[in-house]
């Protein structure tokens, strides 16, 4: 993996809604380096800025700073968030996205073909031929039937619908997909299913994966390294086997452990957090994560730890040398 | 056995094909599908249709045009159309009809002459008129031969056919409410888009001023702006002038409902994937967002229009929108207006009647619509 070439560079992204003089800080300077061909699982609790940071990386809405680096082939490093016009036209289909729920993702005013090959009609020119066998083909290939293309989403279950969603981004080839929790709105044997199509596909075309996900499991299956988020900020960030094994920040901790276990006879040792996730628009001082952490320590209270590197990993947290050696 | 067999295929395969068109269905063909279960709904549109075929060949169903009238039939009853004379059928005819004092209050009636008998000819060459406006033609409906008159709804004050002049007048109160309709479309579907899709101080300002027309009484503000319509425009004019009127007196409901459909479309999934997938900002909002909302402003369009009936009827029954001999059921309904006219001249009031009839029917046909409007419900 570490050979592969780097694809995608995330710079001090920043993200801030503002409303009625309130400021929220979606994200909070993220940064991270994608490399070709592997799976960034993106993980935390709800609000913690998952879906804002896909998002911001596919220009769904715009970043308020920082940069997205897309590093091509032909034309060098560019910013997609600054691209130029023409930059934006020849590489917007590169960067493209699974949308978390598959019934409000699909337009219902739609024809499956079209919804599928919507896409290639702004950024090819394609004739109907060619559009009517590319979409063939990319349905077969997520296991569509041919014989469905006509029909409208109202007639298709949730699994289904995902993979008309999944048909749509995959018909521009693009190099790097973000799957925002793309298989969260399934059943569990229909998540199998998908995380199984997601990694043919990703073998077959040498995808790129920013896979966000709140299921702890499906992350750990799918991505070669995990970002861990809290209150728009990365907390931690490694390899996705030692991540699991020995987390170091206490949140992450916290996290893995709130985890179901399939086997009801393994007992958890499980770490009960107290409070409320903090409001966004007024976020705790220093750490965000001291009033919940059980290794505050006056520091955290006053100062943002920052993201240093520790264990081949990186991790905001001003003790986590003692709470790793409290833990094991 | 092998006969149930066959049966039980049958009715599968029935099944499969009935689900197979279920599927293929597009939004349209499931509202539409919908509506079809909507008895009302459906009948109140026929109705609708049937009113407005008639006003299309107006000039050919009314027996006179608007400006004929004759002075020897001032205020007469409706005529009853006969079928038997003397015990013999002879198809539809009409009796002459001879005056008479009312003995105490010396008014003057109209009584049945069975000696006389018109009988009632269709298709046959009558008064001039101009079908569609366009196409010049003589050729009636139908009309009593020589002398006979057959006032279906009797006559007015002048001894004008009210029947002639309900139709007649249809072609401008079924009329100016859909022109006003439309132009309300234009008016709201462009201010409530450009208030929904870019917000902040446009939007401020758009709603300010759509709460200011909002809070004018709508009566005396139709009022005022009908009566700086000059008397001496042409009554296509007035017709033009009265359609502008309604409608910027009705956009604001209209922008508000686009406006708000904006705002609840602009965050949904499938509109950011769509400008992901590349799209630009016009096909944005052509092929997908105002389809998602066509439906609703179709439903709001149509239920709009019995105001804009009513607000044509009032108008001319105030004498403020269109003059005689130019008519619409306001201008026919103006006679009624003297209690004298309730009491011995009932048959006035029928145009009410098709007034009532025709915003009802818009009314079902609107409910109709809205419930057909969610095919996933």
């Amino acid at each position: 993996m570490a050979e592969n070439r780097v694809i995608l560079e995330i710079k001090n992204l920043c993200k801030v809604y503002e409303s009625k003089g309130t400021h929220v800080k979606a994200l909070t300077d993220i940064s991270l380096t994608v490399r070709q061909g592997e799976t960034i699982g993106i993980v935390g609790e709800s609000g913690c800025g998952k879906t804002t940071l896909g998002r911001c990386v596919v220009r769904g809405i715009e970043a308020t700073s920082g940069e997205v680096l897309f590093h091509t082939e032909e034309d060098g490093v560019i910013d997609f968030l600054h691209a130029t016009r023409e930059q934006m036209k020849k590489y917007r289909r590169d960067i493209q996205m699974i949308f978390q729920d598959p019934y409000a993702s699909l337009d219902p005013r739609m024809t499956v073909f079209d919804i599928i090959s919507e896409p290639l009609r702004y950024n090819t020119t394609l004739n109907k031929r060619e559009i009517e066998q590319a979409v063939d083909r990319i349905a077969e290939q997520v296991g569509l039937n041919k014989a469905f293309l006509r029909r409208y989403p109202h007639a298709f279950s949730g699994g289904q619908r995902q993979r008309i969603g999944i048909a749509r981004s995959l018909i521009l080839q693009p190099k790097v997909i973000v799957c925002d929790e793309a298989v969260s709105a399934l059943d569990v044997s229909i998540q199998a299913q998908i995380i199984n199509l997601l990694e043919d596909l990703q073998r077959e075309y040498d995808l790129t994966y920013l896979f966000i996900s709140h299921a702890l499991s499906v992350v750990r299956h799918i991505s070669d390294r995990v970002m861990v988020m809290y209150l728009g900020r990365m907390v931690e960030f490694g390899g996705t086997g030692e991540l699991f094994s020995n987390p170091l920040h206490p949140y992450t901790k916290v996290l893995l452990c709130a985890a179901p276990q399939p086997d009801p006879d393994v007992a958890v040792d499980r770490i009960i957090l107290e409070g409320e996730v903090p409001n966004p628009a007024a976020p705790p001082s220093g750490c965000h994560f001291h009033p919940r952490c059980a290794y505050k320590t006056e520091r955290c209270e006053r100062e943002v730890p920052p993201l240093v590197e520790r264990e081949g990993r990186l991790v905001a947290c001003w003790n986590c040398a003692a709470c790793s050696g409290a833990r094991s | 056995m092998e006969n149930t067999k066959a049966a039980i295929v049958r009715t599968k395969a029935k099944e499969q094909k009935k689900q197979d068109k279920y599927y293929y269905a597009s939004q349209w063909s499931l509202m539409l599908r919908k509506f079809r279960k909507h008895k009302l709904a459906m009948a109140s549109t026929i109705l609708l249709i049937f009113f407005y075929i008639t006003a299309i060949f107006g000039g050919f169903v009314a027996p006179q045009g608007t400006e004929q009238y004759d002075g020897r039939y001032v205020n007469c009853g409706p005529t009853p159309v006969h079928w038997f004379h003397d015990g013999r059928f002879i198809g539809p005819f009409v009796y002459g009809l001879k005056t008479e004092r009312d003995p105490e209050t010396f008014m003057l009636m109209f009584a049945e002459d069975t000696e006389a008998v018109y009988r009632i000819r269709f298709f046959q060459p009558g008064s001039a008129y101009k079908l569609f406006g366009l196409i010049p033609s003589s050729i009636h409906l139908f009309q009593a031969e020589g002398d006979g008159a057959v006032f279906l709804f009797g006559t007015d004050g002048m001894g004008r056919d009210l029947f002639s002049r309900v139709v007649l007048g249809a072609q401008i109160s079924l009329f100016i409410p859909v022109a006003g309709m439309l132009l309300t479309l234009v008016l709201g579907l462009f201010m409530g888009s450009l208030s929904g899709y870019f917000g902040g101080w446009v939007d401020t300002v758009i709603q300010r001023l759509v709460e200011v027309v909002r809070s004018f009484p709508q009566v005396p503000l139709w009022m005022a702006l009908s009566a700086a319509i000059p008397k001496t425009l042409k009554p296509a004019q007035v017709f033009m002038l009265m359609t502008l009127i309604l409608s910027l007196i009705s956009w604001p409901d209209l922008s508000r409902v686009v406006r708000s459909k904006f705002i609840s479309v602009k965050k949904e999934d499938y509109i950011m994937a769509a400008r992901i997938s590349g799209a630009p900002v016009n096909k944005v909002i052509t092929r997908h967002m105002i389809p998602s909302f066509t439906s609703y402003i179709i439903v709001n369009m149509t239920m709009s229009i019995p105001g804009l009936i009513i607000g044509e009827t009032t108008l001319s029954f105030l004498g403020l929108g269109l003059r005689s001999p130019a008519t619409s059921w306001g201008v026919l309904l103006q006679e009624t207006n003297k209690l004298e006219t309730i009491m011995f001249y009932g048959w006035k009031l029928i145009p009410m009647l098709f007034v009532f009839l025709t915003v009802l029917a818009f009314n079902f046909m609107g409910d109709g619509l809205r419930d057909a409007a969610d095919p996933y419900k």
